[in-house]
């Protein structure tokens, strides 16, 4: 059973938590006694309609103001796919939230409101989208109740944006657009019947016909070690097993490797899960690699084929970055990077650029960069890391910086 | 739903749910110099221990596992927790809330609907610092209760065990930061991500033994609430409140103040899994604890709760 992974986007108000709740109540995935939560909770707001926006606002200040403040996860499941929502706050003030969510999402599915069209957040959420190469957007025009479920509006919309996705989009992103009511369920999981002049998929529909091939198999192998085991049992007496999870390519046993960064050679004597012994394993798995011989590794270390002589080992390099602090990025500053299990300094040398996401443009004369703002910086590292460009291989191309003192994660990066 | 629904719902345990979950064992293991793992009895923790196991097989759990021992949990439960400390050859720490109540730092409720699940904070609170655990692993799911839906994986506590919503760091794709201040600790939840349905899957798929509470049994029950209520002498009953025997199970696993019970004739893990399918209450619908207020889940754990 594949799982898929999905993050709503879009503007304050524009009605993702209601399209969630929507989703989950036409899917039968509420129980009774939360939609009788629900009721109530809706009463006591003094609205006569189930206000299904209620069933993933589920802080106190949420529920207060109305509005979403942090990520909500939720569940559903088909007999197609098990599926898990990341419903993420709209406001320019929680973006961060909002990347976390979209952070491991393969759908996105970007809110704009039928009355307002186009806004800042489309486009910077259409970015954020860009960025992390989420591989399928649904732009969803919602409350088309409210513009009498005009085509003409719709169409307007899908046209405005059609230059910044133009702008935006990268090669194998899958863009579409669809006109829904939350409130009503118009085109969530039934045919809208107020829409007669739409022909095309549903929101489930859409979603449940999505393919997204687990191309990281076919990546090129990396094995970031986690964990060295060394039980000192008696019947494990010499065992060394490294302990990780493959982020990208295939492993097998026999493979000759090596590990890096010291670039040592050894072959795969097995590759086990909880004593199974397995012939190979593919990004995803979490395994134990035993090797022939006896080699100095430990964790934060990488396993990659000894083939691959590209392997990269980065101590200078370029990186998109997303700010996620109050306090702002300054050059010149070092913070902690951290890149899969793998923790380093690192120094910023530069802001290259800070990216200006409505009008898709840069600005190169930069010194800082503040929260919820995206860029482009220079950095060095104090060991090297071994990373891919993120475009070719997301899975080891992003790593996120940490502020020695406040201990917080203060950014994410993309290597360029 | 139908029962052909129903069928088509089961399906199987998403394998790379494991996966997730062991990369989050080993990380706790690694980032921190004092973890543990809070178990509880519950299937939830009960998969955690076999995560656990298969994270660092053939070496054992490098963490101790930790029981807040209410003095109100079903005896089945202290058994199984016995049998599987020793199966797994882990550690076994054990604190008590009555030593908490006899130190004069929690205060025993009174009242028909007197139970400790709130005060085992203090006894928590206690514990890790006794112990200086840095980072404690919890059996929850995001899909349990809307305040847990907004928890990270690694959630990090201030000095008072506290969990601060608003102020939660970004978690992005499977980087994890642990790292903390001197006196803050970290909560983690490797299984957020599973549902119900997954844990049932996954314990059935890997033939986990698991209490026999969970299967249907005969008890001494008492109806309050339009529930099924466990009689123990534990219960502070009302003079109508007469205990009578009935065919039961237990869905979720806490107190026996606080578990609610429901009929079933399910003595198979299939016919649970239906059960939970066509069931029409949540599992969180069966913890008494929960219904205080709307908002119970979230001010427990601003105040250290799980
Ligand atoms: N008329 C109409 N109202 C809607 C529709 N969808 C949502 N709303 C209303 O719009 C308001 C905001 O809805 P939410 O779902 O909370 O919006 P949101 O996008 O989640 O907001 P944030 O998470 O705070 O960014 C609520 O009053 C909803 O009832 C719709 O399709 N039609
Ligand atoms: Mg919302």
């Amino acid at each position: 059973m594949d799982i898929l992974r999905i993050a709503t986007a879009g503007s304050v108000d524009d009605g993702k938590s209601t399209l969630i709740g929507r989703l989950l109540y036409e899917t039968n995935s509420i129980t009774k006694d939360k939609i009788e939560a629900l009721e109530s909770a809706s009463k006591r707001k003094g609205l006569d309609f189930l206000d299904l926006s209620l069933l993933t606002d589920g802080l106190i200040a949420e529920r207060e103001q109305g509005i979403t403040i942090d990520v909500a996860h939720i569940y559903f499941s088909t007999p197609t796919r098990k599926y898990i929502i990341a419903d993420t706050p709209g406001h320019v003030e929680y973006t961060r939230n909002m990347v976390t969510g979209a952070s491991n999402a393969k759908v996105s599915l970007i809110l704009v409101d039928a009355r307002q069209g186009v806004v800042e957040q489309t486009a910077r959420h259409l970015s954020i989208a860009a960025l992390l190469r989420i591989p399928k957007v649904i732009v969803c025009v919602n409350k088309m109740d409210l513009v009498q479920y005009d085509k003409a509006k719709f169409e307007a919309i899908k046209d405005s944006l059609s230059s910044l996705v133009a702008q935006t989009t990268f090669e194998g992103q899958e863009i579409s657009f669809l006109p829904i009511s939350s409130l009503f369920g118009q085109n969530i999981t039934q045919a809208a019947d107020k829409m007669p002049w739409y022909q095309g998929n549903t929101l489930l529909g859409e979603l449940e016909a999505f393919e997204f091939a687990e191309s990281l198999a076919h990546a090129p192998a990396r094995f970031p070690v986690q964990w060295v085991i060394r039980p000192k049992t008696e019947e494990y007496h010499d065992y060394r097993g490294y302990a990780g999870k493959i982020s990208s390519g295939t492993f097998q046993v026999g493979d000759v490797i090596k590990a890096l960064p010291t670039g040592q050679e050894s072959t795969i004597a097995s590759i086990e899960k909880f004593g199974e012994q397995l012939e190979r394993a593919v990004a995803g798995d979490s395994i134990v690699i035993t090797l022939t011989t006896d080699v100095d590794i430990s964790r934060g270390n990488s396993l990659v084929l000894a083939s691959d002589t590209q392997a990269p080992q980065l101590k200078d390099f370029t990186a998109h970055i997303c700010w996620l602090d109050h306090q702002a990025l300054s050059p010149g500053k070092t913070y902690l990077l951290q890149h899969g299990v793998n923790l380093t300094k690192a120094k910023i040398s530069q802001i290259t650029e800070r990216l200006d996401v409505v009008a898709q443009t840069s600005s190169q004369d930069v010194d800082s960069l503040k929260l919820n703002e995206i860029g482009g910086i220079q950095l060095r590292t104090a060991q090297p890391i071994m990373a891919d460009v993120y475009a070719e291989n997301p899975s080891n191309g992003a790593f996120i910086l940490i502020d020695e003192f406040s201990n917080s994660t203060v950014g994410v990066g993309f290597i360029k | 739903m139908t029962d052909s629904t129903i069928k088509d719902k089961i399906g199987q345990f998403p394998r790379k749910l494991e996966d997730e979950s062991i990369y989050i064992m080993r990380e706790v293991a690694a980032q921190f110099e004092r973890p543990a793992l809070l178990f509880s009895g519950g299937k939830d923790s009960i998969t955690l221990v076999r995560l656990a196991q298969k994270a660092f097989f053939p070496g054992k759990i490098p963490f101790p596992l930790v029981h807040i021992d209410t003095g109100h949990n079903f005896p089945e439960t202290i058994e199984f927790r016995d049998w599987l400390a020793k199966e797994t050859g882990a550690e076994l720490i054990v604190r008590y809330v009555q030593d908490s109540i006899n130190q004069g730092k929690a205060k025993e409720e009174t009242g028909k609907y007197a139970s400790r699940n709130v005060l085992q904070t203090v006894t928590l609170l206690d514990t890790i610092e006794e112990f200086k655990f840095d980072a404690c692993i919890g059996g929850a799911r995001r899909d349990e209760e809307k305040a847990r839906a907004k928890e990270r994986i690694f959630s990090v506590r201030d000095d008072f065990g506290q969990w601060d919503a608003k102020r939660q760091r970004p978690e992005l794709f499977d980087m994890l930061n642990g790292r903390i201040a001197v006196g803050e600790n970290v909560r983690v939840f490797p299984i957020s991500n599973w549902t119900e349905l997954d844990v049932w899957n996954y314990i059935k798929e890997e033939k986990m033994e698991i209490p026999s509470i969970y299967f249907s049994h005969q008890r001494q029950v008492i109806e309050r609430d339009g529930m099924l209520w466990a009689d123990s002498e534990y219960l502070n009953k009302e003079a109508d409140e007469i205990p009578f025997e009935a065919t039961v199970r237990f869905r979720t696993v806490g107190d026996m103040t606080c578990t609610a019970a429901v009929e079933s004739d399910a003595v198979e893990i299939d016919i649970i899994i239906e059960e939970i399918l066509s069931a029409e209450i949540s599992e969180r619908g069966a913890r008494i604890d929960d219904k205080r207020s709307e908002a119970a889940m979230e001010k427990r754990k601003q105040q250290g709760y799980f």
